[in-house]
């Protein structure tokens, strides 16, 4: 079930502690953490997930551009053949622009406080879901996420 | 239903540019399938290792943009140690790399040590092959040089290149771990840094007491003010290849596949077993194996 993820800073905030302290909760679960480091472009973003041939990608973002940046990532992924990709964000995300992300295939949002151990859990369950063939790519219905 | 699939089709496609396809054929040869691509003796690659944090992957980001500019197409396999108590890896040096994530002519890809027996990536050849194959010009491994098993992941490459870092502490790990035999060009990186002069002349005597021609070139960098690296672009791209040090490569690759072999034997264990307890001999297991 070990898991090969992308964890992406898009966005001009120059803050990474937190996508750190994930990417390395995620090791320390097993999984295979390719870490982008700060300020990528959705356009970058895309590119390495492809390049790594990553199951799933978690956006992290504080600087408030949530509403621009992780749509477009999530479009690009599924312009570019990558609808099974699983997306989810973490970071500053007010409660009113969620229902807009997760109408886009994102499938979890973690809010600043999260235990990093309810990731995790959420990981597994992906894993399982994909294992099923039920959806849970970027692209594919819309519908279950993480709650 | 399973289907056996020959991937055929996906190694044109690979062939033809696409990344997805190429990416995905990694992740298939990673897990463990050979593909039906015959192996090249033209490839070019570099093994670049030295001790972490001596700015190997800063530096490797800097060369990609170098070659780029002289119509390169620049493969990356950047390697890192899976952790032996997870299995788990953070896989950080392609966040150096970051102005290579735009453009067709890069191609990065991450890999973790996934505590193969012996600390051994038996798949890496296969790896080069299919990029090779699909027309990337320069193939660059980097790895940690601080032990036996990085050796041996280096020695895939066809010339390899140590970098080190200004601090004394950093090059006498590298000689430690023997890789300056191995070398065909020791980097000083951080050239912006007091002491990378004497790093430079310390190296230098180093290698003086070890090499009977010496002819390992040394070369200072700083790959934060890009200088000194369309020089060691220059050096690199015509490295003659010595045939001393390819020879020693060779061998770490044949007791690499040698060691693959004997550890993964089914039947180790119980010959372990019988060797422990006295009841045959160490030739007689050797003979087993
Ligand atoms: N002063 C200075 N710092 C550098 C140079 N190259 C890399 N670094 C820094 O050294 C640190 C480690 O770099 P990295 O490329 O990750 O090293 P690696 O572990 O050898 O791959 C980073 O903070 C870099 O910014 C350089 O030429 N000069
Ligand atoms: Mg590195």
């Amino acid at each position: 079930m070990s898991m090969r993820i992308v964890i992406a800073k898009p966005g001009l905030d120059g803050h990474d502690r937190g996508a750190k302290v994930i990417a390395r909760a995620l090791r320390d679960a097993g999984h295979e953490v390719i870490y982008t480091g700060l300020r990528r472009k959705p356009s970058e973003i895309v590119r390495v997930v492809m390049d790594e041939d990553a199951v799933a990608v978690g956006l992290s973002t504080l600087s408030g551009a949530h509403n621009v940046l992780i749509p477009k990532v999530c479009e690009e992924l599924i312009s570019n053949g990558m609808g099974d990709v699983i997306v989810f964000a973490g970071g500053i995300i007010p409660e009113s622009d969620r229902d807009y992300l997760y109408s886009l295939g994102v499938r979890a949002i973690f809010g600043p406080g999260t235990k990093t151990s309810s990731i995790i859990d959420f990981l597994e369950i992906i894993s399982e879901r994909k294992n099923s063939q039920l959806d849970v790519g970027v692209g594919e219905k819309i519908g279950w996420r993480w709650s | 239903m399973e289907m056996v699939l020959s991937h055929d089709n996906n190694i044109a496609l690979a062939k033809q540019g696409n990344r997805r396809e190429l990416a995905k054929l990694l992740t298939i040869i990673e897990s463990g399938e050979r593909l039906p691509i015959k192996e090249s003796n033209e490839s070019w690659v570099l093994g670049v290792t030295g001790p972490p944090g001596v700015g190997k992957s800063t530096l490797i980001g800097v060369m990609i943009d170098e070659w780029v500019r002289r119509g390169e197409k620049v493969a990356v396999l950047a390697i890192d140690p899976s952790s032996p108590k997870s299995g788990g890896a953070l896989l950080g040096d392609r966040m150096r790399m970051s102005s290579a994530d735009n453009g067709e002519s890069v191609f990065i890809r991450s890999l973790a040590t996934r505590n193969h027996p012996g600390g051994l990536m038996p798949f890496l050849d296969s790896m080069i092959n299919l990029l090779s194959y699909c027309g990337w010009t320069k193939i660059i491994i980097e790895t940690v040089g601080s032990g036996q098993s990085e050796i041996r992941i280096v020695a895939f490459a066809n010339r390899i290149m140590l970098v080190d870092g200004p601090d004394r502490g950093d090059i006498i790990q590298a000689e430690k771990a023997g890789i300056i035999e191995l070398a065909d060009i020791i980097v000083i990186n951080k050239s912006d840094l007091p002491n990378s002069d004497a790093a430079a002349i310390s190296i230098k005597k180093s290698l003086e007491y070890s090499n009977k021609g010496n002819d390992t070139i040394v070369m200072l960098t700083s790959s934060i003010n890009n200088t000194g690296v369309s020089e060691l672009i220059e050096e690199l791209d015509n490295l003659h290849v010595d045939k001393d040090r390819s020879i020693l490569r060779t061998k770490e690759r044949l007791l690499s596949a040698w060691d693959y072999r004997l550890l993964s034997n089914p039947s180790l264990n119980d010959i372990l077993l019988n060797l422990e307890s006295g009841a045959i001999n160490l030739d007689e297991a050797l003979n087993h194996l």
